[in-house]
């Protein structure tokens, strides 16, 4: 049945993301078919459609679920979906949705209406404010439905919204309104946005620099379809503000870092990854441990372990990746060091820059192994914004499928996209054999664009200073 | 450390062939109580080496995991009990994994296993 979704005017290339994944959870998504090469094909009864005159990112949109129970859960778990509505009717003016709610069928409304439930109508417009009196007015309008139940404001059984468009072109970046639309419809379930004051930032004990705001986290964890049972892993953990997300919604979490003063020490015993979790009464993560993600230290063997694999990896615009070996070692400046008996229990072993092209072969290839099938790959990649062009090329691999990439934009040249794959092959040789070609490939790219002005000079070099250039 | 990671855990030291498993020096170590969930327990199951969480868990002072496991055993809540507190509530504080080959210890401190290599072992 078609639903009208209405989302908040926030992170817009997310939305559509977040209900696909939320739809997957939730059982709306079966995985069917099998395609040439043997993977499985995901078929989804979910379609989505836009009402007439509307733009791809105006927070109106009508959305196919198989049931109400699917639209509800998914409307519950989503951080962006502002309601999911059951539509009465929708139309230009005032008397078309008299006609419209009217025309619908009896059936449906009915059970709504009775004597014994309580109800509340809200009036509520997208791009203008509307004033108390003129939303008691709107309601008054309705009189034409025969609601019998009792008015319950604090906590209706039923709640009914009036929502209209108006002209918001000039203020908030979107196409004009060609003409305003009018919606009438039952809620069916909305986002629990009061998690976010509960988890943000400024409120955590522990904290990096580069700790994921709670909004982004719970966004991801959603995309890497976190729920109890499942086992999620960041090798990037940090402070640990993915893997809290994950725990809230019941997985199990597993981190690794390279900074040993992160993941073990932390600011003191109550300020670290652990207190993090249980400052909210999350379960502790199974496993923390330090490991370096070039040199991944799991066992032979092991595969097919981990149902998401979520995380931020370094990719040197906030925080450089490091990884094992010296710096003068790896290039050959210095010959092998042999680090003396005595002096290997306190060691720090030195580490190198890691590159992004090299961090995400790293990455991919440890979620082709280590992932279950079907499991998923939640990750940021950077892509510096071209002028007229959208299209970035991302990192591939056999064994994945990408199925939702959404950019947020961070500055005038320079966004991050938040890329989910789905595992839909399996991991073989041949398919590492694949992997090695393909990221050769990528790599060689990769170095062609960083010979053109690298991404760290892109974002902290001057604009004027490219603009020269170009 | 939990024992679900000494599990998945091995020696990866440049020419190390067999560096697994890890033998465990537990200088201290302890038993906290986790949530129990058998769904995470039967998804785990298949990829745990069995022979490695018994011999783990007996350095620890566990004995009550059978020898050998099969999946039907996950039908038993008694075996899942076992099975819960051997892999989630025996931890290693302090100690170090040794790798088998080598002899090269992985400090354990804080119950964090410190598994980065030294320059001349990458």
């Amino acid at each position: 049945m078609w639903y009208l979704c209405v989302f908040y005017h926030r992170l817009l290339d997310y939305r559509r993301s977040e209900v696909e994944a939320l739809a997957e959870l939730f059982g709306a998504c079966k995985q069917v078919e099998q395609d040439e090469d043997g993977g499985k094909i995901s078929t989804c009864s979910l379609q989505w459609k836009l009402p007439e005159n509307h733009h791809a990112d105006s927070p109106f949109h009508f959305v196919f679920l198989p049931s109400e129970e699917t639209a509800r859960k998914i409307a519950n778990r989503s951080i962006l979906i502002k309601g999911i509505y059951e539509l009465w009717g929708h139309a230009t003016t005032y008397e078309e949705l008299e006609k419209a709610v009217i025309e619908y069928p009896e059936e449906r409304k009915v059970p709504y209406l009775t004597s014994e439930s309580s109800f509340r109508i809200i009036v509520d417009s997208f791009g203008k404010v509307i004033s108390f009196q003129e939303q008691t007015e709107r309601i008054k309008g309705l009189s034409y439905i025969p609601f019998k139940g009792r008015v319950d404001l604090r906590n209706p059984e039923h709640k009914f919204w009036l929502m209209e468009t108006d002209d918001y072109g000039s203020n908030n970046g979107l196409p004009p309104v060609v003409q305003k639309t009018i919606f009438f419809g039952r809620e069916v379930g909305a986002a629990d946005r009061k998690l976010l004051p509960t988890y943000q930032l400024k409120s955590r004990n522990y904290l990096g620099p580069t700790a994921m705001d709670a909004e982004m986290a719970f966004l991801m964890a959603n995309q890497g379809l976190a729920q109890p049972g499942k086992l999620i892993f960041d090798p990037f953990v940090g402070t640990g503000s993915i893997l809290v997300a994950a725990a809230h919604f019941g997985a199990m979490t597993m981190g690794a870092d390279i900074d040993i003063r992160v993941v073990r020490d932390g600011k003191g015993p109550d300020c670290n990854v652990w207190s993090n979790f249980k400052q909210y009464g999350l379960q502790l993560p199974v496993s923390l441990l330090r490991a370096d993600n070039n040199l991944p230290p799991w066992r032979p063997g092991l595969k097919e372990i981990f149902d998401a694999i979520i995380c931020d990896p370094p990719y040197g615009v906030r925080a450089g990746g490091r990884k094992s070996g010296g710096r003068k070692l790896l290039k050959g400046v210095v010959g092998p060091y042999t680090v003396p008996d005595e002096k290997r229990f306190d060691h720090i072993p030195s580490t190198a820059p890691y590159s992004l092209a090299e961090c995400m072969h790293d990455l991919l290839d440890l979620a082709a192994k280590m992932l279950v099938l079907g499991g998923r790959l939640v990750f940021f990649y950077p892509v510096v914004r071209e002028e007229g062009s959208t299209d970035a090329q991302y990192p591939e691999h056999p064994c994945f499928t990408l199925v939702a990439s959404c950019e947020q934009i961070l500055s005038f040249r320079y966004s991050r996209h938040l890329l989910t794959m789905v595992k839909t092959g399996s991991y073989t040789d041949e398919i590492a054999e694949l992997a090695r070609k393909k990221h050769v490939e990528f790599k060689e790219n990769h170095l062609k664009w960083l010979e053109d002005g690298n991404l760290h000079s892109a974002v902290f070099t001057p604009a004027d200073s490219l603009c020269g250039q170009s | 450390m939990r024992l679900l990671t000494h599990n998945m855990l091995a020696s990866n030291i440049k020419g190390v062939t067999s560096g697994y498993p890890l033998r465990i020096e537990a200088h201290q170590s302890a038993a906290k109580e986790a949530d129990f969930n058998a769904d995470f327990l039967r998804n785990v199951f298949p990829k745990i080496d069995w022979p490695a969480l018994v011999s783990a868990a007996k350095t620890l002072g566990y004995g009550d995991l059978p020898e050998e496991a099969e999946p039907s055993m996950l039908e038993s809540d008694e075996f899942l009990r076992r099975f819960h507190h051997a892999l989630l509530e025996v931890h290693v504080e302090e100690g170090a994994l040794v790798c088998p080959e080598t002899g090269r210890r992985f400090p354990v401190n804080k119950g964090i296993p410190n598994m980065l290599l030294h320059e001349d072992e990458v």
